[in-house]
């Protein structure tokens, strides 16, 4: 049987009725990862033997009529997850041989329900970059193509779940990094509202913007999973005092007569050809479904690169000066004295593209650039923000492009910092305003996949999953699959 | 916008990054690339809005005043690089120094 | 150079941490408590783990509070925190979390008492902190050790405004913050153990100058005495550069307790930026009305309410109330004693003078002392009643302080009951005069100075029992004759 190409909640229904055990499905996906994951390199550390235990376990859980909500599922979870006793390396060598001495709350959440973790997929480094090309474990490949990115940060979850190497993956968006490379592998992916997954052992980038969340195979799939990861969490100040949203419930429930706006100041941009006939396209099957089509205006939205480039450096500037070789990760040879030892050791331990933002950031935080840069940065975010409470006023989601284009050429930017940025150019928005967001399949060109966004407003993931579900209802995008 | 060669200099200090001769100079123009892209921002009227540092608007919860967390040293010092009778050892700490 | 000094005033503000008394740290469910073994009360987050969070502890709203209610402040409300970012291995997040705008404490002021009268200080803010961990230095070749177990112990920092003009004030500004937080139950306030911690800004000016002088911040003084000597020592420098055609540079100094000197401390190649910004990881705090009302409604009464009411309900001194106000358990000792003396002034004189030497001499706090107020209040009733005599209440004293006993006993024991008789102090007179007749002629041919012995014979011949008073009258009306 191709366990791998049953959605997940045939995996849970054929596990609850004995049709194969947790066993078998964690097997079959641990060997189509010795398989294929040489040449993607989607994973840092594969857990076969804490799979294959907790597997079992889940096993005797259901043979004991004990089962738990999602027993024996397996999932991959992106390596800025804190995992107890695992290495947890944030795609740095920083944290090369780092393991963690704890465990993040979306870990021990996913654990609790019996979900059984494959590995620690590989990601850019401390989640900065857009084609996980700054990994310190290698690149990743994107199996539509090997020679081209599967986008980033969390490259090695969308690579591992497009690859069908893992059924679902967790992962985390700063900028677009669940989104991104959703779009870029043909995946659903979704990034909730700023607050509603427990930010506790996800490791920091920019802490007014990391969210985390999943990418899947569909929105019902995401929807799953999400719902487990969520809930209020006392150990992150920031997490929102809710219980987890009953995900599934709206998921069905027709969109008719519902309002999509498509924001005026991203369809006056220039975009390719397929991208836009693979948008009008995906708003016709809305406008068949019953949605509602209405121009709203964001008028800031241009000044979100800028904004993002400048706060999420500064926190990430702070956020990153813990490793300092003093307390854990790397530390240089033979330190001269304590300047040498964090000099040396920050220089050595972190990439190329780390220190940019370090840097960066640190500049923007500086005594004659305050104002000039982080405060003005801080006060066009809440332009941003105020564009969306005035479109959602007349819309229920908006919907744009994920990302200009389809998936590139490894190597291709990155050279070039500014362009490698602009692959974000349509996921910062949400996060500036904190938003929930989700990327789904929606065309292709030339064999690569291409993804749509729609952003919802605050709380309403239901929604937006609503919206991706009953397009999937309606397509096929999202069950076209790579061939490895 | 240009980076003189000593303020990449005071934020390389600043940020504990030693930065190599021969890539300072690659790594000023990739900054000052980065910095030209901030030049948007001048253009947007800010004169009436609030700082925005939250994504939400809520108010900071808090704990009781519990000890909740055992000693852990054992666990929490094995990932160390340098620990002698249960201390983290780095190169001396001079006294006395800003 | 102390001549030159009448031409010059000094400018002073100082800045006060202050080590909260709460269980946990500030940020972290780790213990507070001191002297632990090394890093075993350093949690993952005090010992900042790629992951960890912060999350306040409540108890620490409610100390600053009660702080900035006696200070006479206003309450911020958004007060948030910020990250002011630093390097340095006792500081294990790179950032210390901390308060830029929005204090929770801002705008208060403080009245000192000195020899020249009262004085109001403004103080500008006291905010939130994270303390720091500790750099040990011996035994490990060459290297430190990183203790951090105090790594985020909760501080709070009060900052005074530059209105200090001597050392003398500082201290006594200083006294009044540890007498506040003591009252409040917020600090244990321990110099020596770091528990408070005093770093001093001080510029020197030309008397009538307007323009303030540059400035040198002072750090790691850790006593009162050592606060006032670091003071004028760093203001007799000041003027002597001055004075020298010198300038002064701004800069950090380090107090040395056994050369009395400051030095300057290091500096490196580029100067501190700290960077701060918002903390994002925690959101601003909005104090609810009714949250800081019932804290308010829990406030102990403060040094300089129970020093007005020492003066108008006990009739005592400015001076003396502030004596006694000062320490929160020497008040409360006092206002015990005076229940069962009902003597206010004779009361303060005993506390001050005997039993202030009995606890200095063996470095006792009133709380330990080996006479209770109850007993000492006693003792002062006997005096009141003319049951004995100051000075055998201070032999009975010095036997209370031995033994434990009780002042009844000790007087019944040994005898000790003052003579009030007139019949007999007179009978002990005349036989003094009558052994003594050399004497009586020479005082009587003028030699007043003899008065004191005849007293001292009296009181010789009574064992120190008889009442003073009486002896000064009957023997001057028998001299005289």
């Amino acid at each position: 049987m191709n366990l791998h190409k049953l959605t997940l909640r045939e995996q849970l229904e054929g596990l609850k009725k004995n049709e194969f055990s947790s066993v078998e499905l964690t097997s079959h996906y641990l060997e189509r990862i010795s398989k294929h994951d040489e040449e993607l390199n989607s994973f840092i550390t594969v857990t076969e033997e804490h799979a294959l235990t907790h597997a079992k376990l889940a096993d005797d859980r259901y043979k004991n009529n004990q089962s738990l909500p999602l027993d024996g599922l397996p999932i991959a979870h992106k390596d800025i997850f804190c995992t107890k006793g695992i290495k947890t390396t944030c795609g740095s060598k920083m944290l090369s041989d780092f393991e963690a001495p704890y465990s993040s709350t979306v870990y021990t959440k996913l654990d609790n329900m019996g979900m059984v973790m494959l590995g620690k997929t590989n990601m850019d480094e401390f989640a900065m970059g857009s084609s996980n090309e700054t990994s310190y474990f290698g690149p990743v490949k994107n199996p539509w193509n090997k020679k081209y990115v599967p986008g980033g940060s969390s490259g090695g979850s969308a690579s591992c779940v497009s690859a069908e190497l893992a059924p679902i993956a967790t992962a985390t968006d700063t900028g677009g990094s669940i989104r991104q490379p959703a779009s870029l592998c043909g995946l659903t992916g979704i990034k909730p509202t700023y607050g509603r997954v427990s930010r506790y052992g996800m490791i920091a980038f920019a802490s007014s913007l990391d969210q985390g969340g999943v990418v899947a195979r569909s929105a019902e799939d995401a929807a799953l999973i999400l719902e487990g990861m969520s809930g209020h969490d006392p150990k992150d100040s920031t997490s929102l005092k809710l219980e987890a949203p009953d995900l599934l419930k709206n998921l069905d429930k027709p969109i008719k007569g519902m309002k999509i706006g498509l924001p005026k100041e991203f369809f006056e941009k220039e975009m390719p050809e397929f991208v836009e006939k693979a948008i009008q396209d995906a708003i016709e099957t809305y406008k068949h479904l019953g949605a509602e089509i209405v121009e709203v205006s964001l008028k800031n939205i241009n000044l979100s690169l800028p904004i993002y480039y400048i706060i999420a450096p500064a926190e990430c500037s702070a956020n990153l000066s813990r490793y300092d070789g003093v307390r854990y990760g790397y530390r240089c040879e033979d330190p001269k004295d304590l300047e040498d030892l964090f000099m040396r050791t920050r220089e050595e331990g972190f990439g190329s593209e780390v220190k940019r933002r370090i840097l960066i950031g640190t500049y923007a935080l500086s005594a004659g650039f305050y104002d000039a840069y982080y405060l003005k940065a801080q006060k066009c975010r809440q332009l941003v923000a105020n564009d969306f409470s005035e479109a959602f006023k007349a819309v229920d989601v908006i919907l744009s492009p994920t990302t200009p284009g389809t998936s590139f050429k490894a190597g291709e930017k990155s050279d070039d910092p500014i362009e490698m940025y602009l692959q974000d150019i349509f996921t910062i928005p949400a996060n500036l305003a904190g938003l929930p967001g989700i990327s789904i399949p929606c065309g292709e060109n030339s064999g690569l996949p291409l993804g749509m966004q729609l952003v919802g407003n605050s709380l309403q993931e239901d929604k937006l999953l609503q919206f991706a579900h009953s397009y999937q209802m309606n397509t096929d995008w999202h069950k076209k699959m790579p061939n490895i | 916008m240009a980076l003189s060669d000593q303020e990449l200099k005071e934020i390389a200090y600043l940020a504990r990054i030693n930065i190599k001769e021969d890539s300072f100079s690659s790594l000023k123009k990739e900054l000052e690339q980065i910095l030209e892209l901030f030049e948007e921002l001048n253009e947007a009227d800010t004169s009436e809005v609030a700082a925005m540092s939250h994504p939400l608007d809520l108010s900071q919860p808090t704990r009781k005043d519990e000890v909740t967390e055992e000693n852990q040293r054992e666990e929490l010092l094995k990932n160390a690089p340098s620990v002698q009778s249960g201390l983290f050892l780095v190169p001396k700490v001079i006294e006395g120094e800003v | 150079m102390n001549e030159n000094l009448k031409n010059w005033e000094a400018v002073i503000g100082l800045e006060i941490h202050v080590q909260l008394s709460t269980k946990s740290k500030l940020f972290s469910g780790a213990s507070t408590s001191f002297g632990a073994l090394p890093n075993t009360q350093a949690c993952n987050i005090d010992l900042a783990m790629p992951g960890v969070l912060p999350v306040l502890n409540e108890e620490v709203l409610k100390m600053a509070i009660k702080l900035g209610k006696a200070l006479n402040a206003n309450i911020n409300s958004p007060t948030s925190f910020a990250r002011k970012n630093y390097f340095y291995p006792d500081s294990p997040k790179g950032y210390q979390i901390s308060q830029m705008d929005n204090p929770i404490v801002e705008t208060g002021y403080l009245d000192i008492e000195t020899e020249n009268g009262s004085k109001r200080i403004g103080v500008t803010r006291a905010h939130l902190e994270e303390d720091a961990g500790k750099s040990l230095h011996d035994d490990f070749e060459g290297q430190s050790g990183i203790d951090l177990n105090r790594a985020g112990t909760p501080l709070l920092e009060i900052v005074s405004e530059p209105e200090i003009s001597t050392a003398e004030e500082a201290v006594a500004y200083l006294k009044s913050i540890h007498s506040i937080i003591r009252y409040l139950n917020i600090s244990d306030g321990n110099m020596a153990e770091g528990s408070m911690r005093c770093d001093a800004n001080v510029s020197v000016r030309k008397k009538g100058d307007t323009e303030l002088g540059t400035r040198t911040e002072t750090k790691n003084v850790n006593s009162f005495r050592f606060v006032e000597k670091a003071i004028q020592y760093e203001i007799e420098r000041q003027v002597h550069e001055l004075e020298s055609g010198n300038k002064i540079t701004q800069e950090t100094r380090l107090y040395d307790s056994q050369k009395n000197t400051t030095r300057p401390m290091r500096s490196k190649e580029f100067a501190n930026d700290y960077r701060y910004f918002p903390e994002p990881d925690l959101l601003p705090i909005i104090l609810e009305k009714d949250f800081i009302q019932c804290i308010l409604d829990d406030m102990p009464e403060m040094p300089n309410e129970k020093k007005e009411r020492f003066v108008s309900q006990f009739s005592l001194s400015k001076y003396d109330a502030d004596l006694l106000a000062a320490d929160k358990d020497i008040a409360n000792y006092f206002e015990e004693v005076v229940k069962i003396s009902n003597s206010p002034k004779l009361s303060t004189n005993w506390i001050m003078g005997e039993l202030s030497a009995e606890l200095n001499n063996e470095n006792l706090n009133i709380r330990d002392s080996k006479v209770s107020s109850e007993k000492l209040g006693q003792l002062i009733l006997r005096i009141e009643d003319g049951t004995i005599s100051g000075k055998i209440a201070k032999d009975i004293f010095e036997k209370m302080w031995v033994s434990g006993k009780e002042v009844d006993i000790i007087i019944k024991d040994e005898g000790l009951e003052q003579v009030t008789d007139n019949k007999e102090i007179e009978s002990m007179i005349d036989e003094v005069i009558a052994n003594n007749p050399e004497q009586l002629e020479q005082y009587r041919s003028g030699k007043d100075r003899l008065f004191g012995f005849f007293v001292g014979q009296v009181m010789k011949a009574s064992q120190g029992k008889a009442n003073p008073k009486q002896v000064n009258d009957i023997l001057k009306s028998k001299l005289e004759k």
